[in-house]
This record gives C-alpha cells, structure tokens and sequence, in this order.
C-alpha cells in the first residue's frame, strides 16, 4: 500500500527554505507475517507447477493441438457473437425497461415491472426452448388487425431459426435483468441533477440522456461488466436447443477421443482470455465515466497508468 | 435587460396555498416582484420561504392561488373560465426565462464549468458549439471564473461552484433570477465572492428572488425585504426598515436571534 501522501495535503505544506524539518530516524515495524506467507506461497507454487509439467494427465500435446482447430474456433466465435449480440439486446432492452419502470406513467411502468418478473421469475432453459418451438404454439406470425385483415404473414420456422432463439431466449432474459441494474444506476443519481436540469429548462428526455444517465452509467459498469462475463458462459445453454458454441465444441471432440480433460483445458483457457480482454475494456469504460469523479479502484488500476491514460 | 413597457409585475404571487400530505406549508402567500427589482425573503428555517421559490418556477405545483411571470401564468393555461394543467414541454419552455441557483449548487459533476453552461444553451435552444463556448467564457470571465473553465466541479471550491451555478442560470439569458439559500452551504469566507457576483447581477438591473439568511446583504442589496413565518408573510416592506425596526413581535424574536 502506498503511504498517504494525498496532493491536498502535501499541496500548502511545502519545506520552508532554511528551515528543513529533520526526518525522523526510527527502526521501521517489522512484518515477519508477510515472510512467512511468501514461503508458504513460494512452495505451493512451486508444488503446482511441478505437478502441471510433469503430471502426463494433462496432455499439453492435445491442448495444443486443439488449441486453435477449426471446431474450437467455430465455437468460439459462435460464443463471441452471441454474447455481444444478447448483451446489446440485454442493455439497450434494460435500459428501455428501466425508464419504463420509472417512468410516471402508470401503464408503462407496470407493463415493465410485469417483464421483469416473468423473464426474471422463469428459468433461462425453458425460455430458449420456448423460443425455440414457438412455431407448436403458432404455425405462422402475421402483421395484421385483430380480428380483421392481415398485412403480412410469415411462416414461424423460417423467421425463427436456431440462431434467433437463442438471441431471443438469451437477450430477452438479460434485459429483464439489464433493467434493474440500470434502475439501481438511475435511482443513485441526486435528485437536484435533474431539478437543476429542469430549472434550465432541459426536457425529460434531454435530461435523462445528457445528465442522469452518463452519471448512472458509473454505477451501472461494473455490474454489466458482471453480466457480460457471466454470459460469455451462459451462452454455452443454447446446446438445449442444438446449437452450438465454445463448450459445446469442445464437449463434441472428447466425447469421440476421450481427451477430457485436455479439452476442457482448451475452453478454460479461451474464456480466461476472453474475460481478461473484456476486464480491461470495463476499465477503459469506468474511466470514460469516472470523469469529475474522484477516481477509485477499479480494474483499470490493474494495469500500468501509461496503458489507461489515453483514456481519459 | 427587457423593460416592459407596461409596467406589469415580473413576479405576481396570489393567494399561494401548498401542502405536503397533511402539512400545510404555504398559507396563503401575496407577493409583487417588479422589473428590476431585488426581492429578499427571510423567516425561521420550515417557514416555507424555499417552497415558495420553488412555485414560482414550478419545481412545485400549488394547490391554490395564482402564479404568475411576466404576465404568464405559470403551470396552467386559462381558458374561458377553466384552467388547464399545461404539459412538461410546456413547463419546460416557462422555466428557461427564469433561472434558479440552489443551495447546493446541483452543478453536474461530469461536465466542466464551461461545459456546465453551454449544457442548456446547446440542448435546449440549440445553440451551435463555437457560439455556446464563447459566451460560456464571457459569463466565466464576468463571474471571476475566466482561468477555471476547464475544472471538473469537484476541482473547484464551494464558492466557485456557486459562482459557476449562477453563469450557468445565466446563459439561458433569464428575466428572473431565484437564489435559494445559494450561501448557506458555503464556509464562511467563501460567503463574499458569491454575493459579490449577487451584487453585480443586482447593479445591472437583474430581477431578482433571494432566499438568504445574509442580512447584511439584504439590507445593503434587496429593494424589498419579506419575511416569512409558518407559511404566511408576516412582514414586508423596505429592508432598512425592516431591520431597524420590525413592527411584527416575530419579526423582532427572529431579527434579535440572527443580527
């Protein structure tokens, strides 16, 4: 830890000229607590590499040669584009829903608030396949008047496929929980930001979007920063459906070779490198929000300051 | 300043009643603001005097009376003999011709001052950027600010902040200006600088409706003084006066206390 030499207080205080303060000479606290636990880290650290090097269990042969094959690849890139595309959905959707709910018109608010609790309230496997076998509740989906004429008519199975279920079963479960981070970001705002904004004359709209919501986001990144790691992983349900991503790829291969746990190898260390890229992108965006806010941990600290600089 | 010719009041107070659930905070509130004029506003703390600020700009709705600005009443329409509740844009549009300063500044702590008042101008009267910028600067510089520009609000001290909060309420070019308590979260010698630019406003001819506890101020400032007790005014009149000697017993309780 850093010792307290805070700029506002080193700022006023400076040395004097010609009366430089004598430093005191003191034998410092000593810490033997912190020896003791490098030893003991140093020997099972070393134990743990020891065992991954020489244990022949873990097959680096086979992890390397997966590492990269087609099919882990397809996987992968399945696992990226379904959880940047439910993720969309899930934030723009959250945020929507969360206006709704706060919103004082009384319809809209509780139509939100009854999203909320079937989408949260149901769990996420049923919702996909759901989605999936829409087409057993309804055949064909059509544009039209109640009870009068039709405008357009599509068959459900063709608008549906296994890919838009699993956005929609994915995206639709994530806004409903999207929304009350976004709540929790919105409610943490002063109030006398949006008095101020409405003595200026700024609209509901104009306040929400330039003064409420840039000031919520700080509160609302680190738990979408959750979320989006968290379905990195959830992603790998929509086998439910027969689709597959990262997990399902790998699933596949040891199923045939019985290279368990080689393989299982081979998707951990995809996702840890997926979720470090997406950690330091939520410290870049904690940052770009952190602006006129004293700056507190965050992931960004993890890296050096040259890296985060830029940033600002 | 926009002198209107025919001498209606800017401020025209009727009958004020306001309550929150069973408290009634305003009893029955008669004032006249004139053009030009520096109305102070005093009274014990839950007098009511900052609710009352707040109608006249419809921060808060009143339950009965009317409230009027510059000739436009303010939250309703009348028409024939109905009033009809006017919507927010509505509001929206009433509230940019009267700026308000808060106690506690309310500055948006994610722009810099310069951004904190080309907000408004550039959002709601859809100001171009270069123009916005350079008149933030000039309000800036006329606020003693012109070096601070570039500050975060958490950079720049109390009395900085207030002093920006008011070039902000400035930049939308108001006809009225209401100050609620903009000194009383201010550490003492911080207090001057954000009256001194009060005082500017005053001088060049700004309208103006001070909730304050600074008697010095309203004494030297204010072309009128009221003061407010349990939701009704209990004295107004010519702040010397006022002050010197107050005809009301709780005007005089109230004075021996804060004098």
């Amino acid at each position: 830890m850093a010792a307290p030499t805070d700029d506002t207080t080193a700022g006023g205080a400076g040395p004097i000229p010609g009366t430089a303060p004598t430093p005191i000479k003191a034998v410092p606290v000593r810490h033997p607590g912190r020896w003791i636990a490098i030893v003991v880290l140093a020997v099972l650290g070393a134990m743990l590499v020891n065992t991954i090097l020489t244990n022949d269990g873990f097959r680096w042969d086979v992890v390397g040669k997966y590492l990269f094959s087609g099919p882990v690849l397809n996987g992968l890139r399945n696992t990226l584009v379904l959880t940047v595309l439910s993720m969309l959905i899930g934030i723009f959707g959250g945020i929507a829903l969360a206006v709704m709910r706060l919103s004082p018109n009384p319809v809209l608010s509780y139509v939100a608030g009854l999203y909320i609790w079937l989408f949260r309230g149901t769990p996420l496997i049923a919702q996909l396949l759901f989605w999936n076998f829409l087409a057993a509740l309804y055949p064909r989906l059509s544009l039209g008047i109640p009870f009068g004429p039709e405008f357009v008519s599509f068959d459900t199975n063709q608008l549906i496929n296994q890919f838009t279920a699993c956005l929609l079963g994915l995206g639709l479960n994530e806004a409903a929980y999207m929304a009350e981070i976004v709540r929790g970001g919105l409610q943490s705002v002063d109030h006398g930001q949006t008095e101020a904004a409405g003595a200026l004359g700024m609209s509901r709209g104009q306040t929400l979007r330039r003064i409420v919501l840039p000031q919520a986001m700080r509160v609302i990144v680190p738990p979408t920063g959750n979320e989006t790691i968290s379905m990195l992983k959830t992603t790998s349900l929509v086998v439910v459906i027969g689709y597959f991503e990262l997990m399902t790829s790998v699933q596949r291969i040891y199923s045939v070779n019985f290279q368990t746990i080689p393989l299982l190898i081979v998707a951990a260390i995809w996702y840890l490198a997926l979720t470090s890229v997406l950690s330091i992108g939520q410290g870049f965006v904690e940052r770009r929000y952190g602006r006129g806010v004293h700056q507190g941990p965050t992931g960004a600290r993890l890296l050096p300051k040259r890296w985060t600089a830029g940033a600002k | 300043m926009t002198d209107n010719e025919h001498g209606r009041p800017m401020v025209e107070a009727v009958g004020i009643h306001k309550s929150f659930g069973h408290v009634e905070v305003l009893r029955g509130i008669d004032l006249i603001v004139q053009p030009g004029e520096v109305a102070c506003v005093i009274g014990p703390s839950g007098s009511g005097k900052s609710t009352f600020l707040r109608c006249i700009n419809h921060l808060e709705s009143i339950d009965s009376g009317t409230m009027t600005v510059d000739g436009e009443l303010i939250g309703y329409r009348r028409r024939g003999d109905k009033l009809y509740e006017l919507r927010e844009s509505e509001v929206a549009r009433q509230r940019r011709d009267i700026g308000m300063v808060f106690q506690r500044f309310n500055l948006f702590p994610h722009k810099t001052a310069i951004e904190n008042i080309m907000e408004a101008p550039c959002t709601v009267r859809r100001t171009n950027k270069k123009q916005a910028r350079e008149s933030a600067r000039g309000l800036l510089d006329r606020v003693g600010l012109g070096n601070r520009c570039d500050n975060y609000p958490s950079q720049l001290s109390g009395g900085q902040q207030q002093r920006v909060a008011i070039a902000r309420a400035l930049a939308m070019e108001p006809r009225l200006m209401l100050f609620d308590e903009p000194t009383s979260a201010l550490d003492p010698e911080l207090v001057g600088e954000v009256l001194d630019v009060m005082r500017g406003l005053a001088r060049d001819g700004m309208t103006m409706v001070v909730v304050t506890h600074e008697m010095g101020f309203a004494r030297e400032v204010a072309d009128s003084l009221v003061f407010m007790d349990e939701g009704r005014i209990v004295e107004a009149g010519v702040p010397r006066e006022v002050l010197a000697n107050p005809k009301h017993e709780r005007t005089q309780a109230f004075l021996s206390k804060v004098l």
